[in-house]
């Protein structure tokens, strides 16, 4: 446990607000909210290994419940997203009463159940916004990814929604090997439609760290990503989350910050309260908002999230001239390619990172695995990881099972000598 | 650098929301779904007091704010009506 972080109010007047976005915010600027580990899909990259329900997913009341908290502590909006989020019977109950409640929603979808009436509904609501996800310009590769026919499904949602007269709804699309060629189209596809396009960045995340090595963006395609970002900077988005790049030389749009559990985090579909969206694992779990204190407590009082707001040194990054803009990058990427923390970024732009990596045992056995998996069992799982197994010999010195302090049978601690017959 | 007219009544955008942070506070505009923020907390007290105040002028040296400091703030209060956060109120 580290110490406390200084109190926020201590350092302001000399601080650049990125500064003072690390030790911590009252509440979430925006949080990512999957409603449910369903999916009609099941993506190659999906960060949450979405596929199958989970049984356990929080009720209508208690969905309810937790955008009443929201709306107390004015998170602005949440992400929704999922699995794929309208899939649940209660979807347009739940946005319609956290938009009622001031807390607006946007909400990522492959568009599956965005016909023609859903998108007139949507456009009436000046508070929802519509994220389409695309991983392909065409529909080769978008659905080597992403399945057959999700390229169809997506640019339906899309002509639904432009006919509805929605306005600068977002293109959605994971950077990846294969279609950064393509961001030009991409550009044009939003156009096409009235959407404005977002970017992400492929993270080794959930089912996204089985496929990490054959899809995240080769050396020469983050810089050529880069000059692009810097070309469309102002009419494109990216959430922030290629503050990597920015070791390229001037830092992109956009906080340039790790936001986990400073300014964001993720509420999974059974309450489950991750640093963010990229971390679905034990080690990033801050707490459960059905617990006594809710949401509200979790985000205030967890003991991860205290920490993450503690001043972070930049561990091996320290001394590199670009760590003021870089910060080492993204704590996922590290954490799930089995890097440091406190070092550099799996795709450092100056090519720490690649070293590191290829220091790494090759068999991958000591990567963390997700502790929550989702995914349909109707295809052969993918991981298929040899298993860590320790074989111990029995200590020479016992002769007999080591008697237990809870051991009251009438024959504890009673050794057979003499016959032999029982060793 | 934009002006804005510190003799006049102004009002934060009906679909503006302003959360206090312990650094000033952030403001989320629901319509252009813009993020801002006020560094400042005596700048949160002016901004909160507009649509009960007269002038910005007003609202703003009843915040605490000293003539001298007048046209730093104005420029602070310029932005956010260049982003639609504070709109002009004539009633």
């Amino acid at each position: 446990m580290t110490t406390a972080p200084e109190a926020p109010v201590a350092r302001h007047g000399t601080s650049r607000l990125v500064d003072l976005f690390e030790y911590g915010l009252a509440a979430p600027i925006c949080l990512t909210w999957e409603l449910t580990y369903a999916c009609n899909l099941s993506c190659d990259h999906c960060l949450s290994s979405s596929g199958r329900r989970d049984p356990r997913e929080l009720s209508t009341a208690e969905a309810k419940a937790v955008i009443d908290e929201l709306e107390a502590m004015q998170v602005f909006y949440v992400n929704i997203g999922g699995g794929e989020p309208t899939v649940r019977p209660d979807f347009f109950e739940l946005i319609d009463y956290a938009t009622g409640h001031h807390v607006g929603v946007k909400f990522s979808t492959n568009g599956i159940r965005i016909t023609p009436a859903v998108a007139r509904r949507l456009a009436r609501n000046d508070y929802v916004d519509v994220q389409i996800s695309l991983d392909g310009a065409t529909a080769e590769v978008n659905d080597a990814v992403r399945g057959a026919g999700s390229y169809a499904t997506a640019i339906r949602a899309m002509e639904n929604l432009a006919d509805a007269g929605m306005r600068n709804f977002k293109l959605s699309v994971v950077c990846t090997r294969h279609n950064i060629p393509q961001m030009d189209e991409f550009k044009a596809l939003a156009d096409r439609y009235g959407a404005q396009l977002r970017l992400t960045r492929l993270r080794p995340a959930g089912r996204g760290a089985d496929v990490w090595d054959e899809l995240h963006p080769l050396p020469a395609q983050q810089r050529q990503l880069y000059d692009w970002l810097v070309a469309h900077g102002d009419t494109v988005l990216t959430g922030d989350s290629f503050f990597h790049l920015s070791a390229y030389g001037q830092a992109l749009p956009g906080l340039n910050l790790c936001g986990a559990g400073r300014v964001v985090c993720l509420i999974d579909p059974v309450g489950d309260v991750y640093a963010c969206p990229f971390a679905i694992h034990e080690d990033f779990l801050a707490g459960n908002v059905r617990t006594p204190g809710g949401f509200a407590e979790v985000w205030r009082d967890s003991e991860l999230f205290q920490r993450l707001r503690a001043p972070q040194n930049g561990g091996a990054c320290a001394s590199c001239a670009f760590y003021d803009t870089c910060k080492g990058g993204c704590m996922a990427a590290k954490f799930f390619t089995g890097l440091p923390l406190d070092g550099p970024d799996p795709e450092c732009v100056r090519g720490h990172g690649e070293e590191l990596l290829a220091r790494r045992p090759q068999d991958g056995t000591r990567l963390p695995k997700p502790s929550v998996d989702h995914s349909h069992r109707t295809s052969p799982a993918r991981r298929s990881r040899p298993v860590d197994l320790t074989l111990v010999r029995r200590r020479e010195d016992l002769d007999r099972p080591p008697v237990s302090a809870c051991a009251e049978g009438p024959l504890t601690g009673f050794r057979l000598t003499g016959t032999g017959d029982q060793k | 650098m934009t002006t804005m007219d510190l003799d006049r009544a102004w009002d934060l955008h009906p679909q503006v929301s302003v959360r206090p942070e312990p650094f000033g506070a952030l403001l989320y505009h629901f319509g252009t779904r813009k993020l801002s923020f006020l560094k400042d907390r005596r700048l949160l007290t002016a901004v909160q007091s507009l649509a009960d105040t007269p002038t910005a002028r007003a609202a703003c040296l009843a915040s605490g704010i000293t003539e001298a400091e007048l046209p730093r703030y104005g420029r602070a209060l310029a932005a956010l009506v260049q982003s639609s956060m504070l709109v002009g109120r004539t009633s």
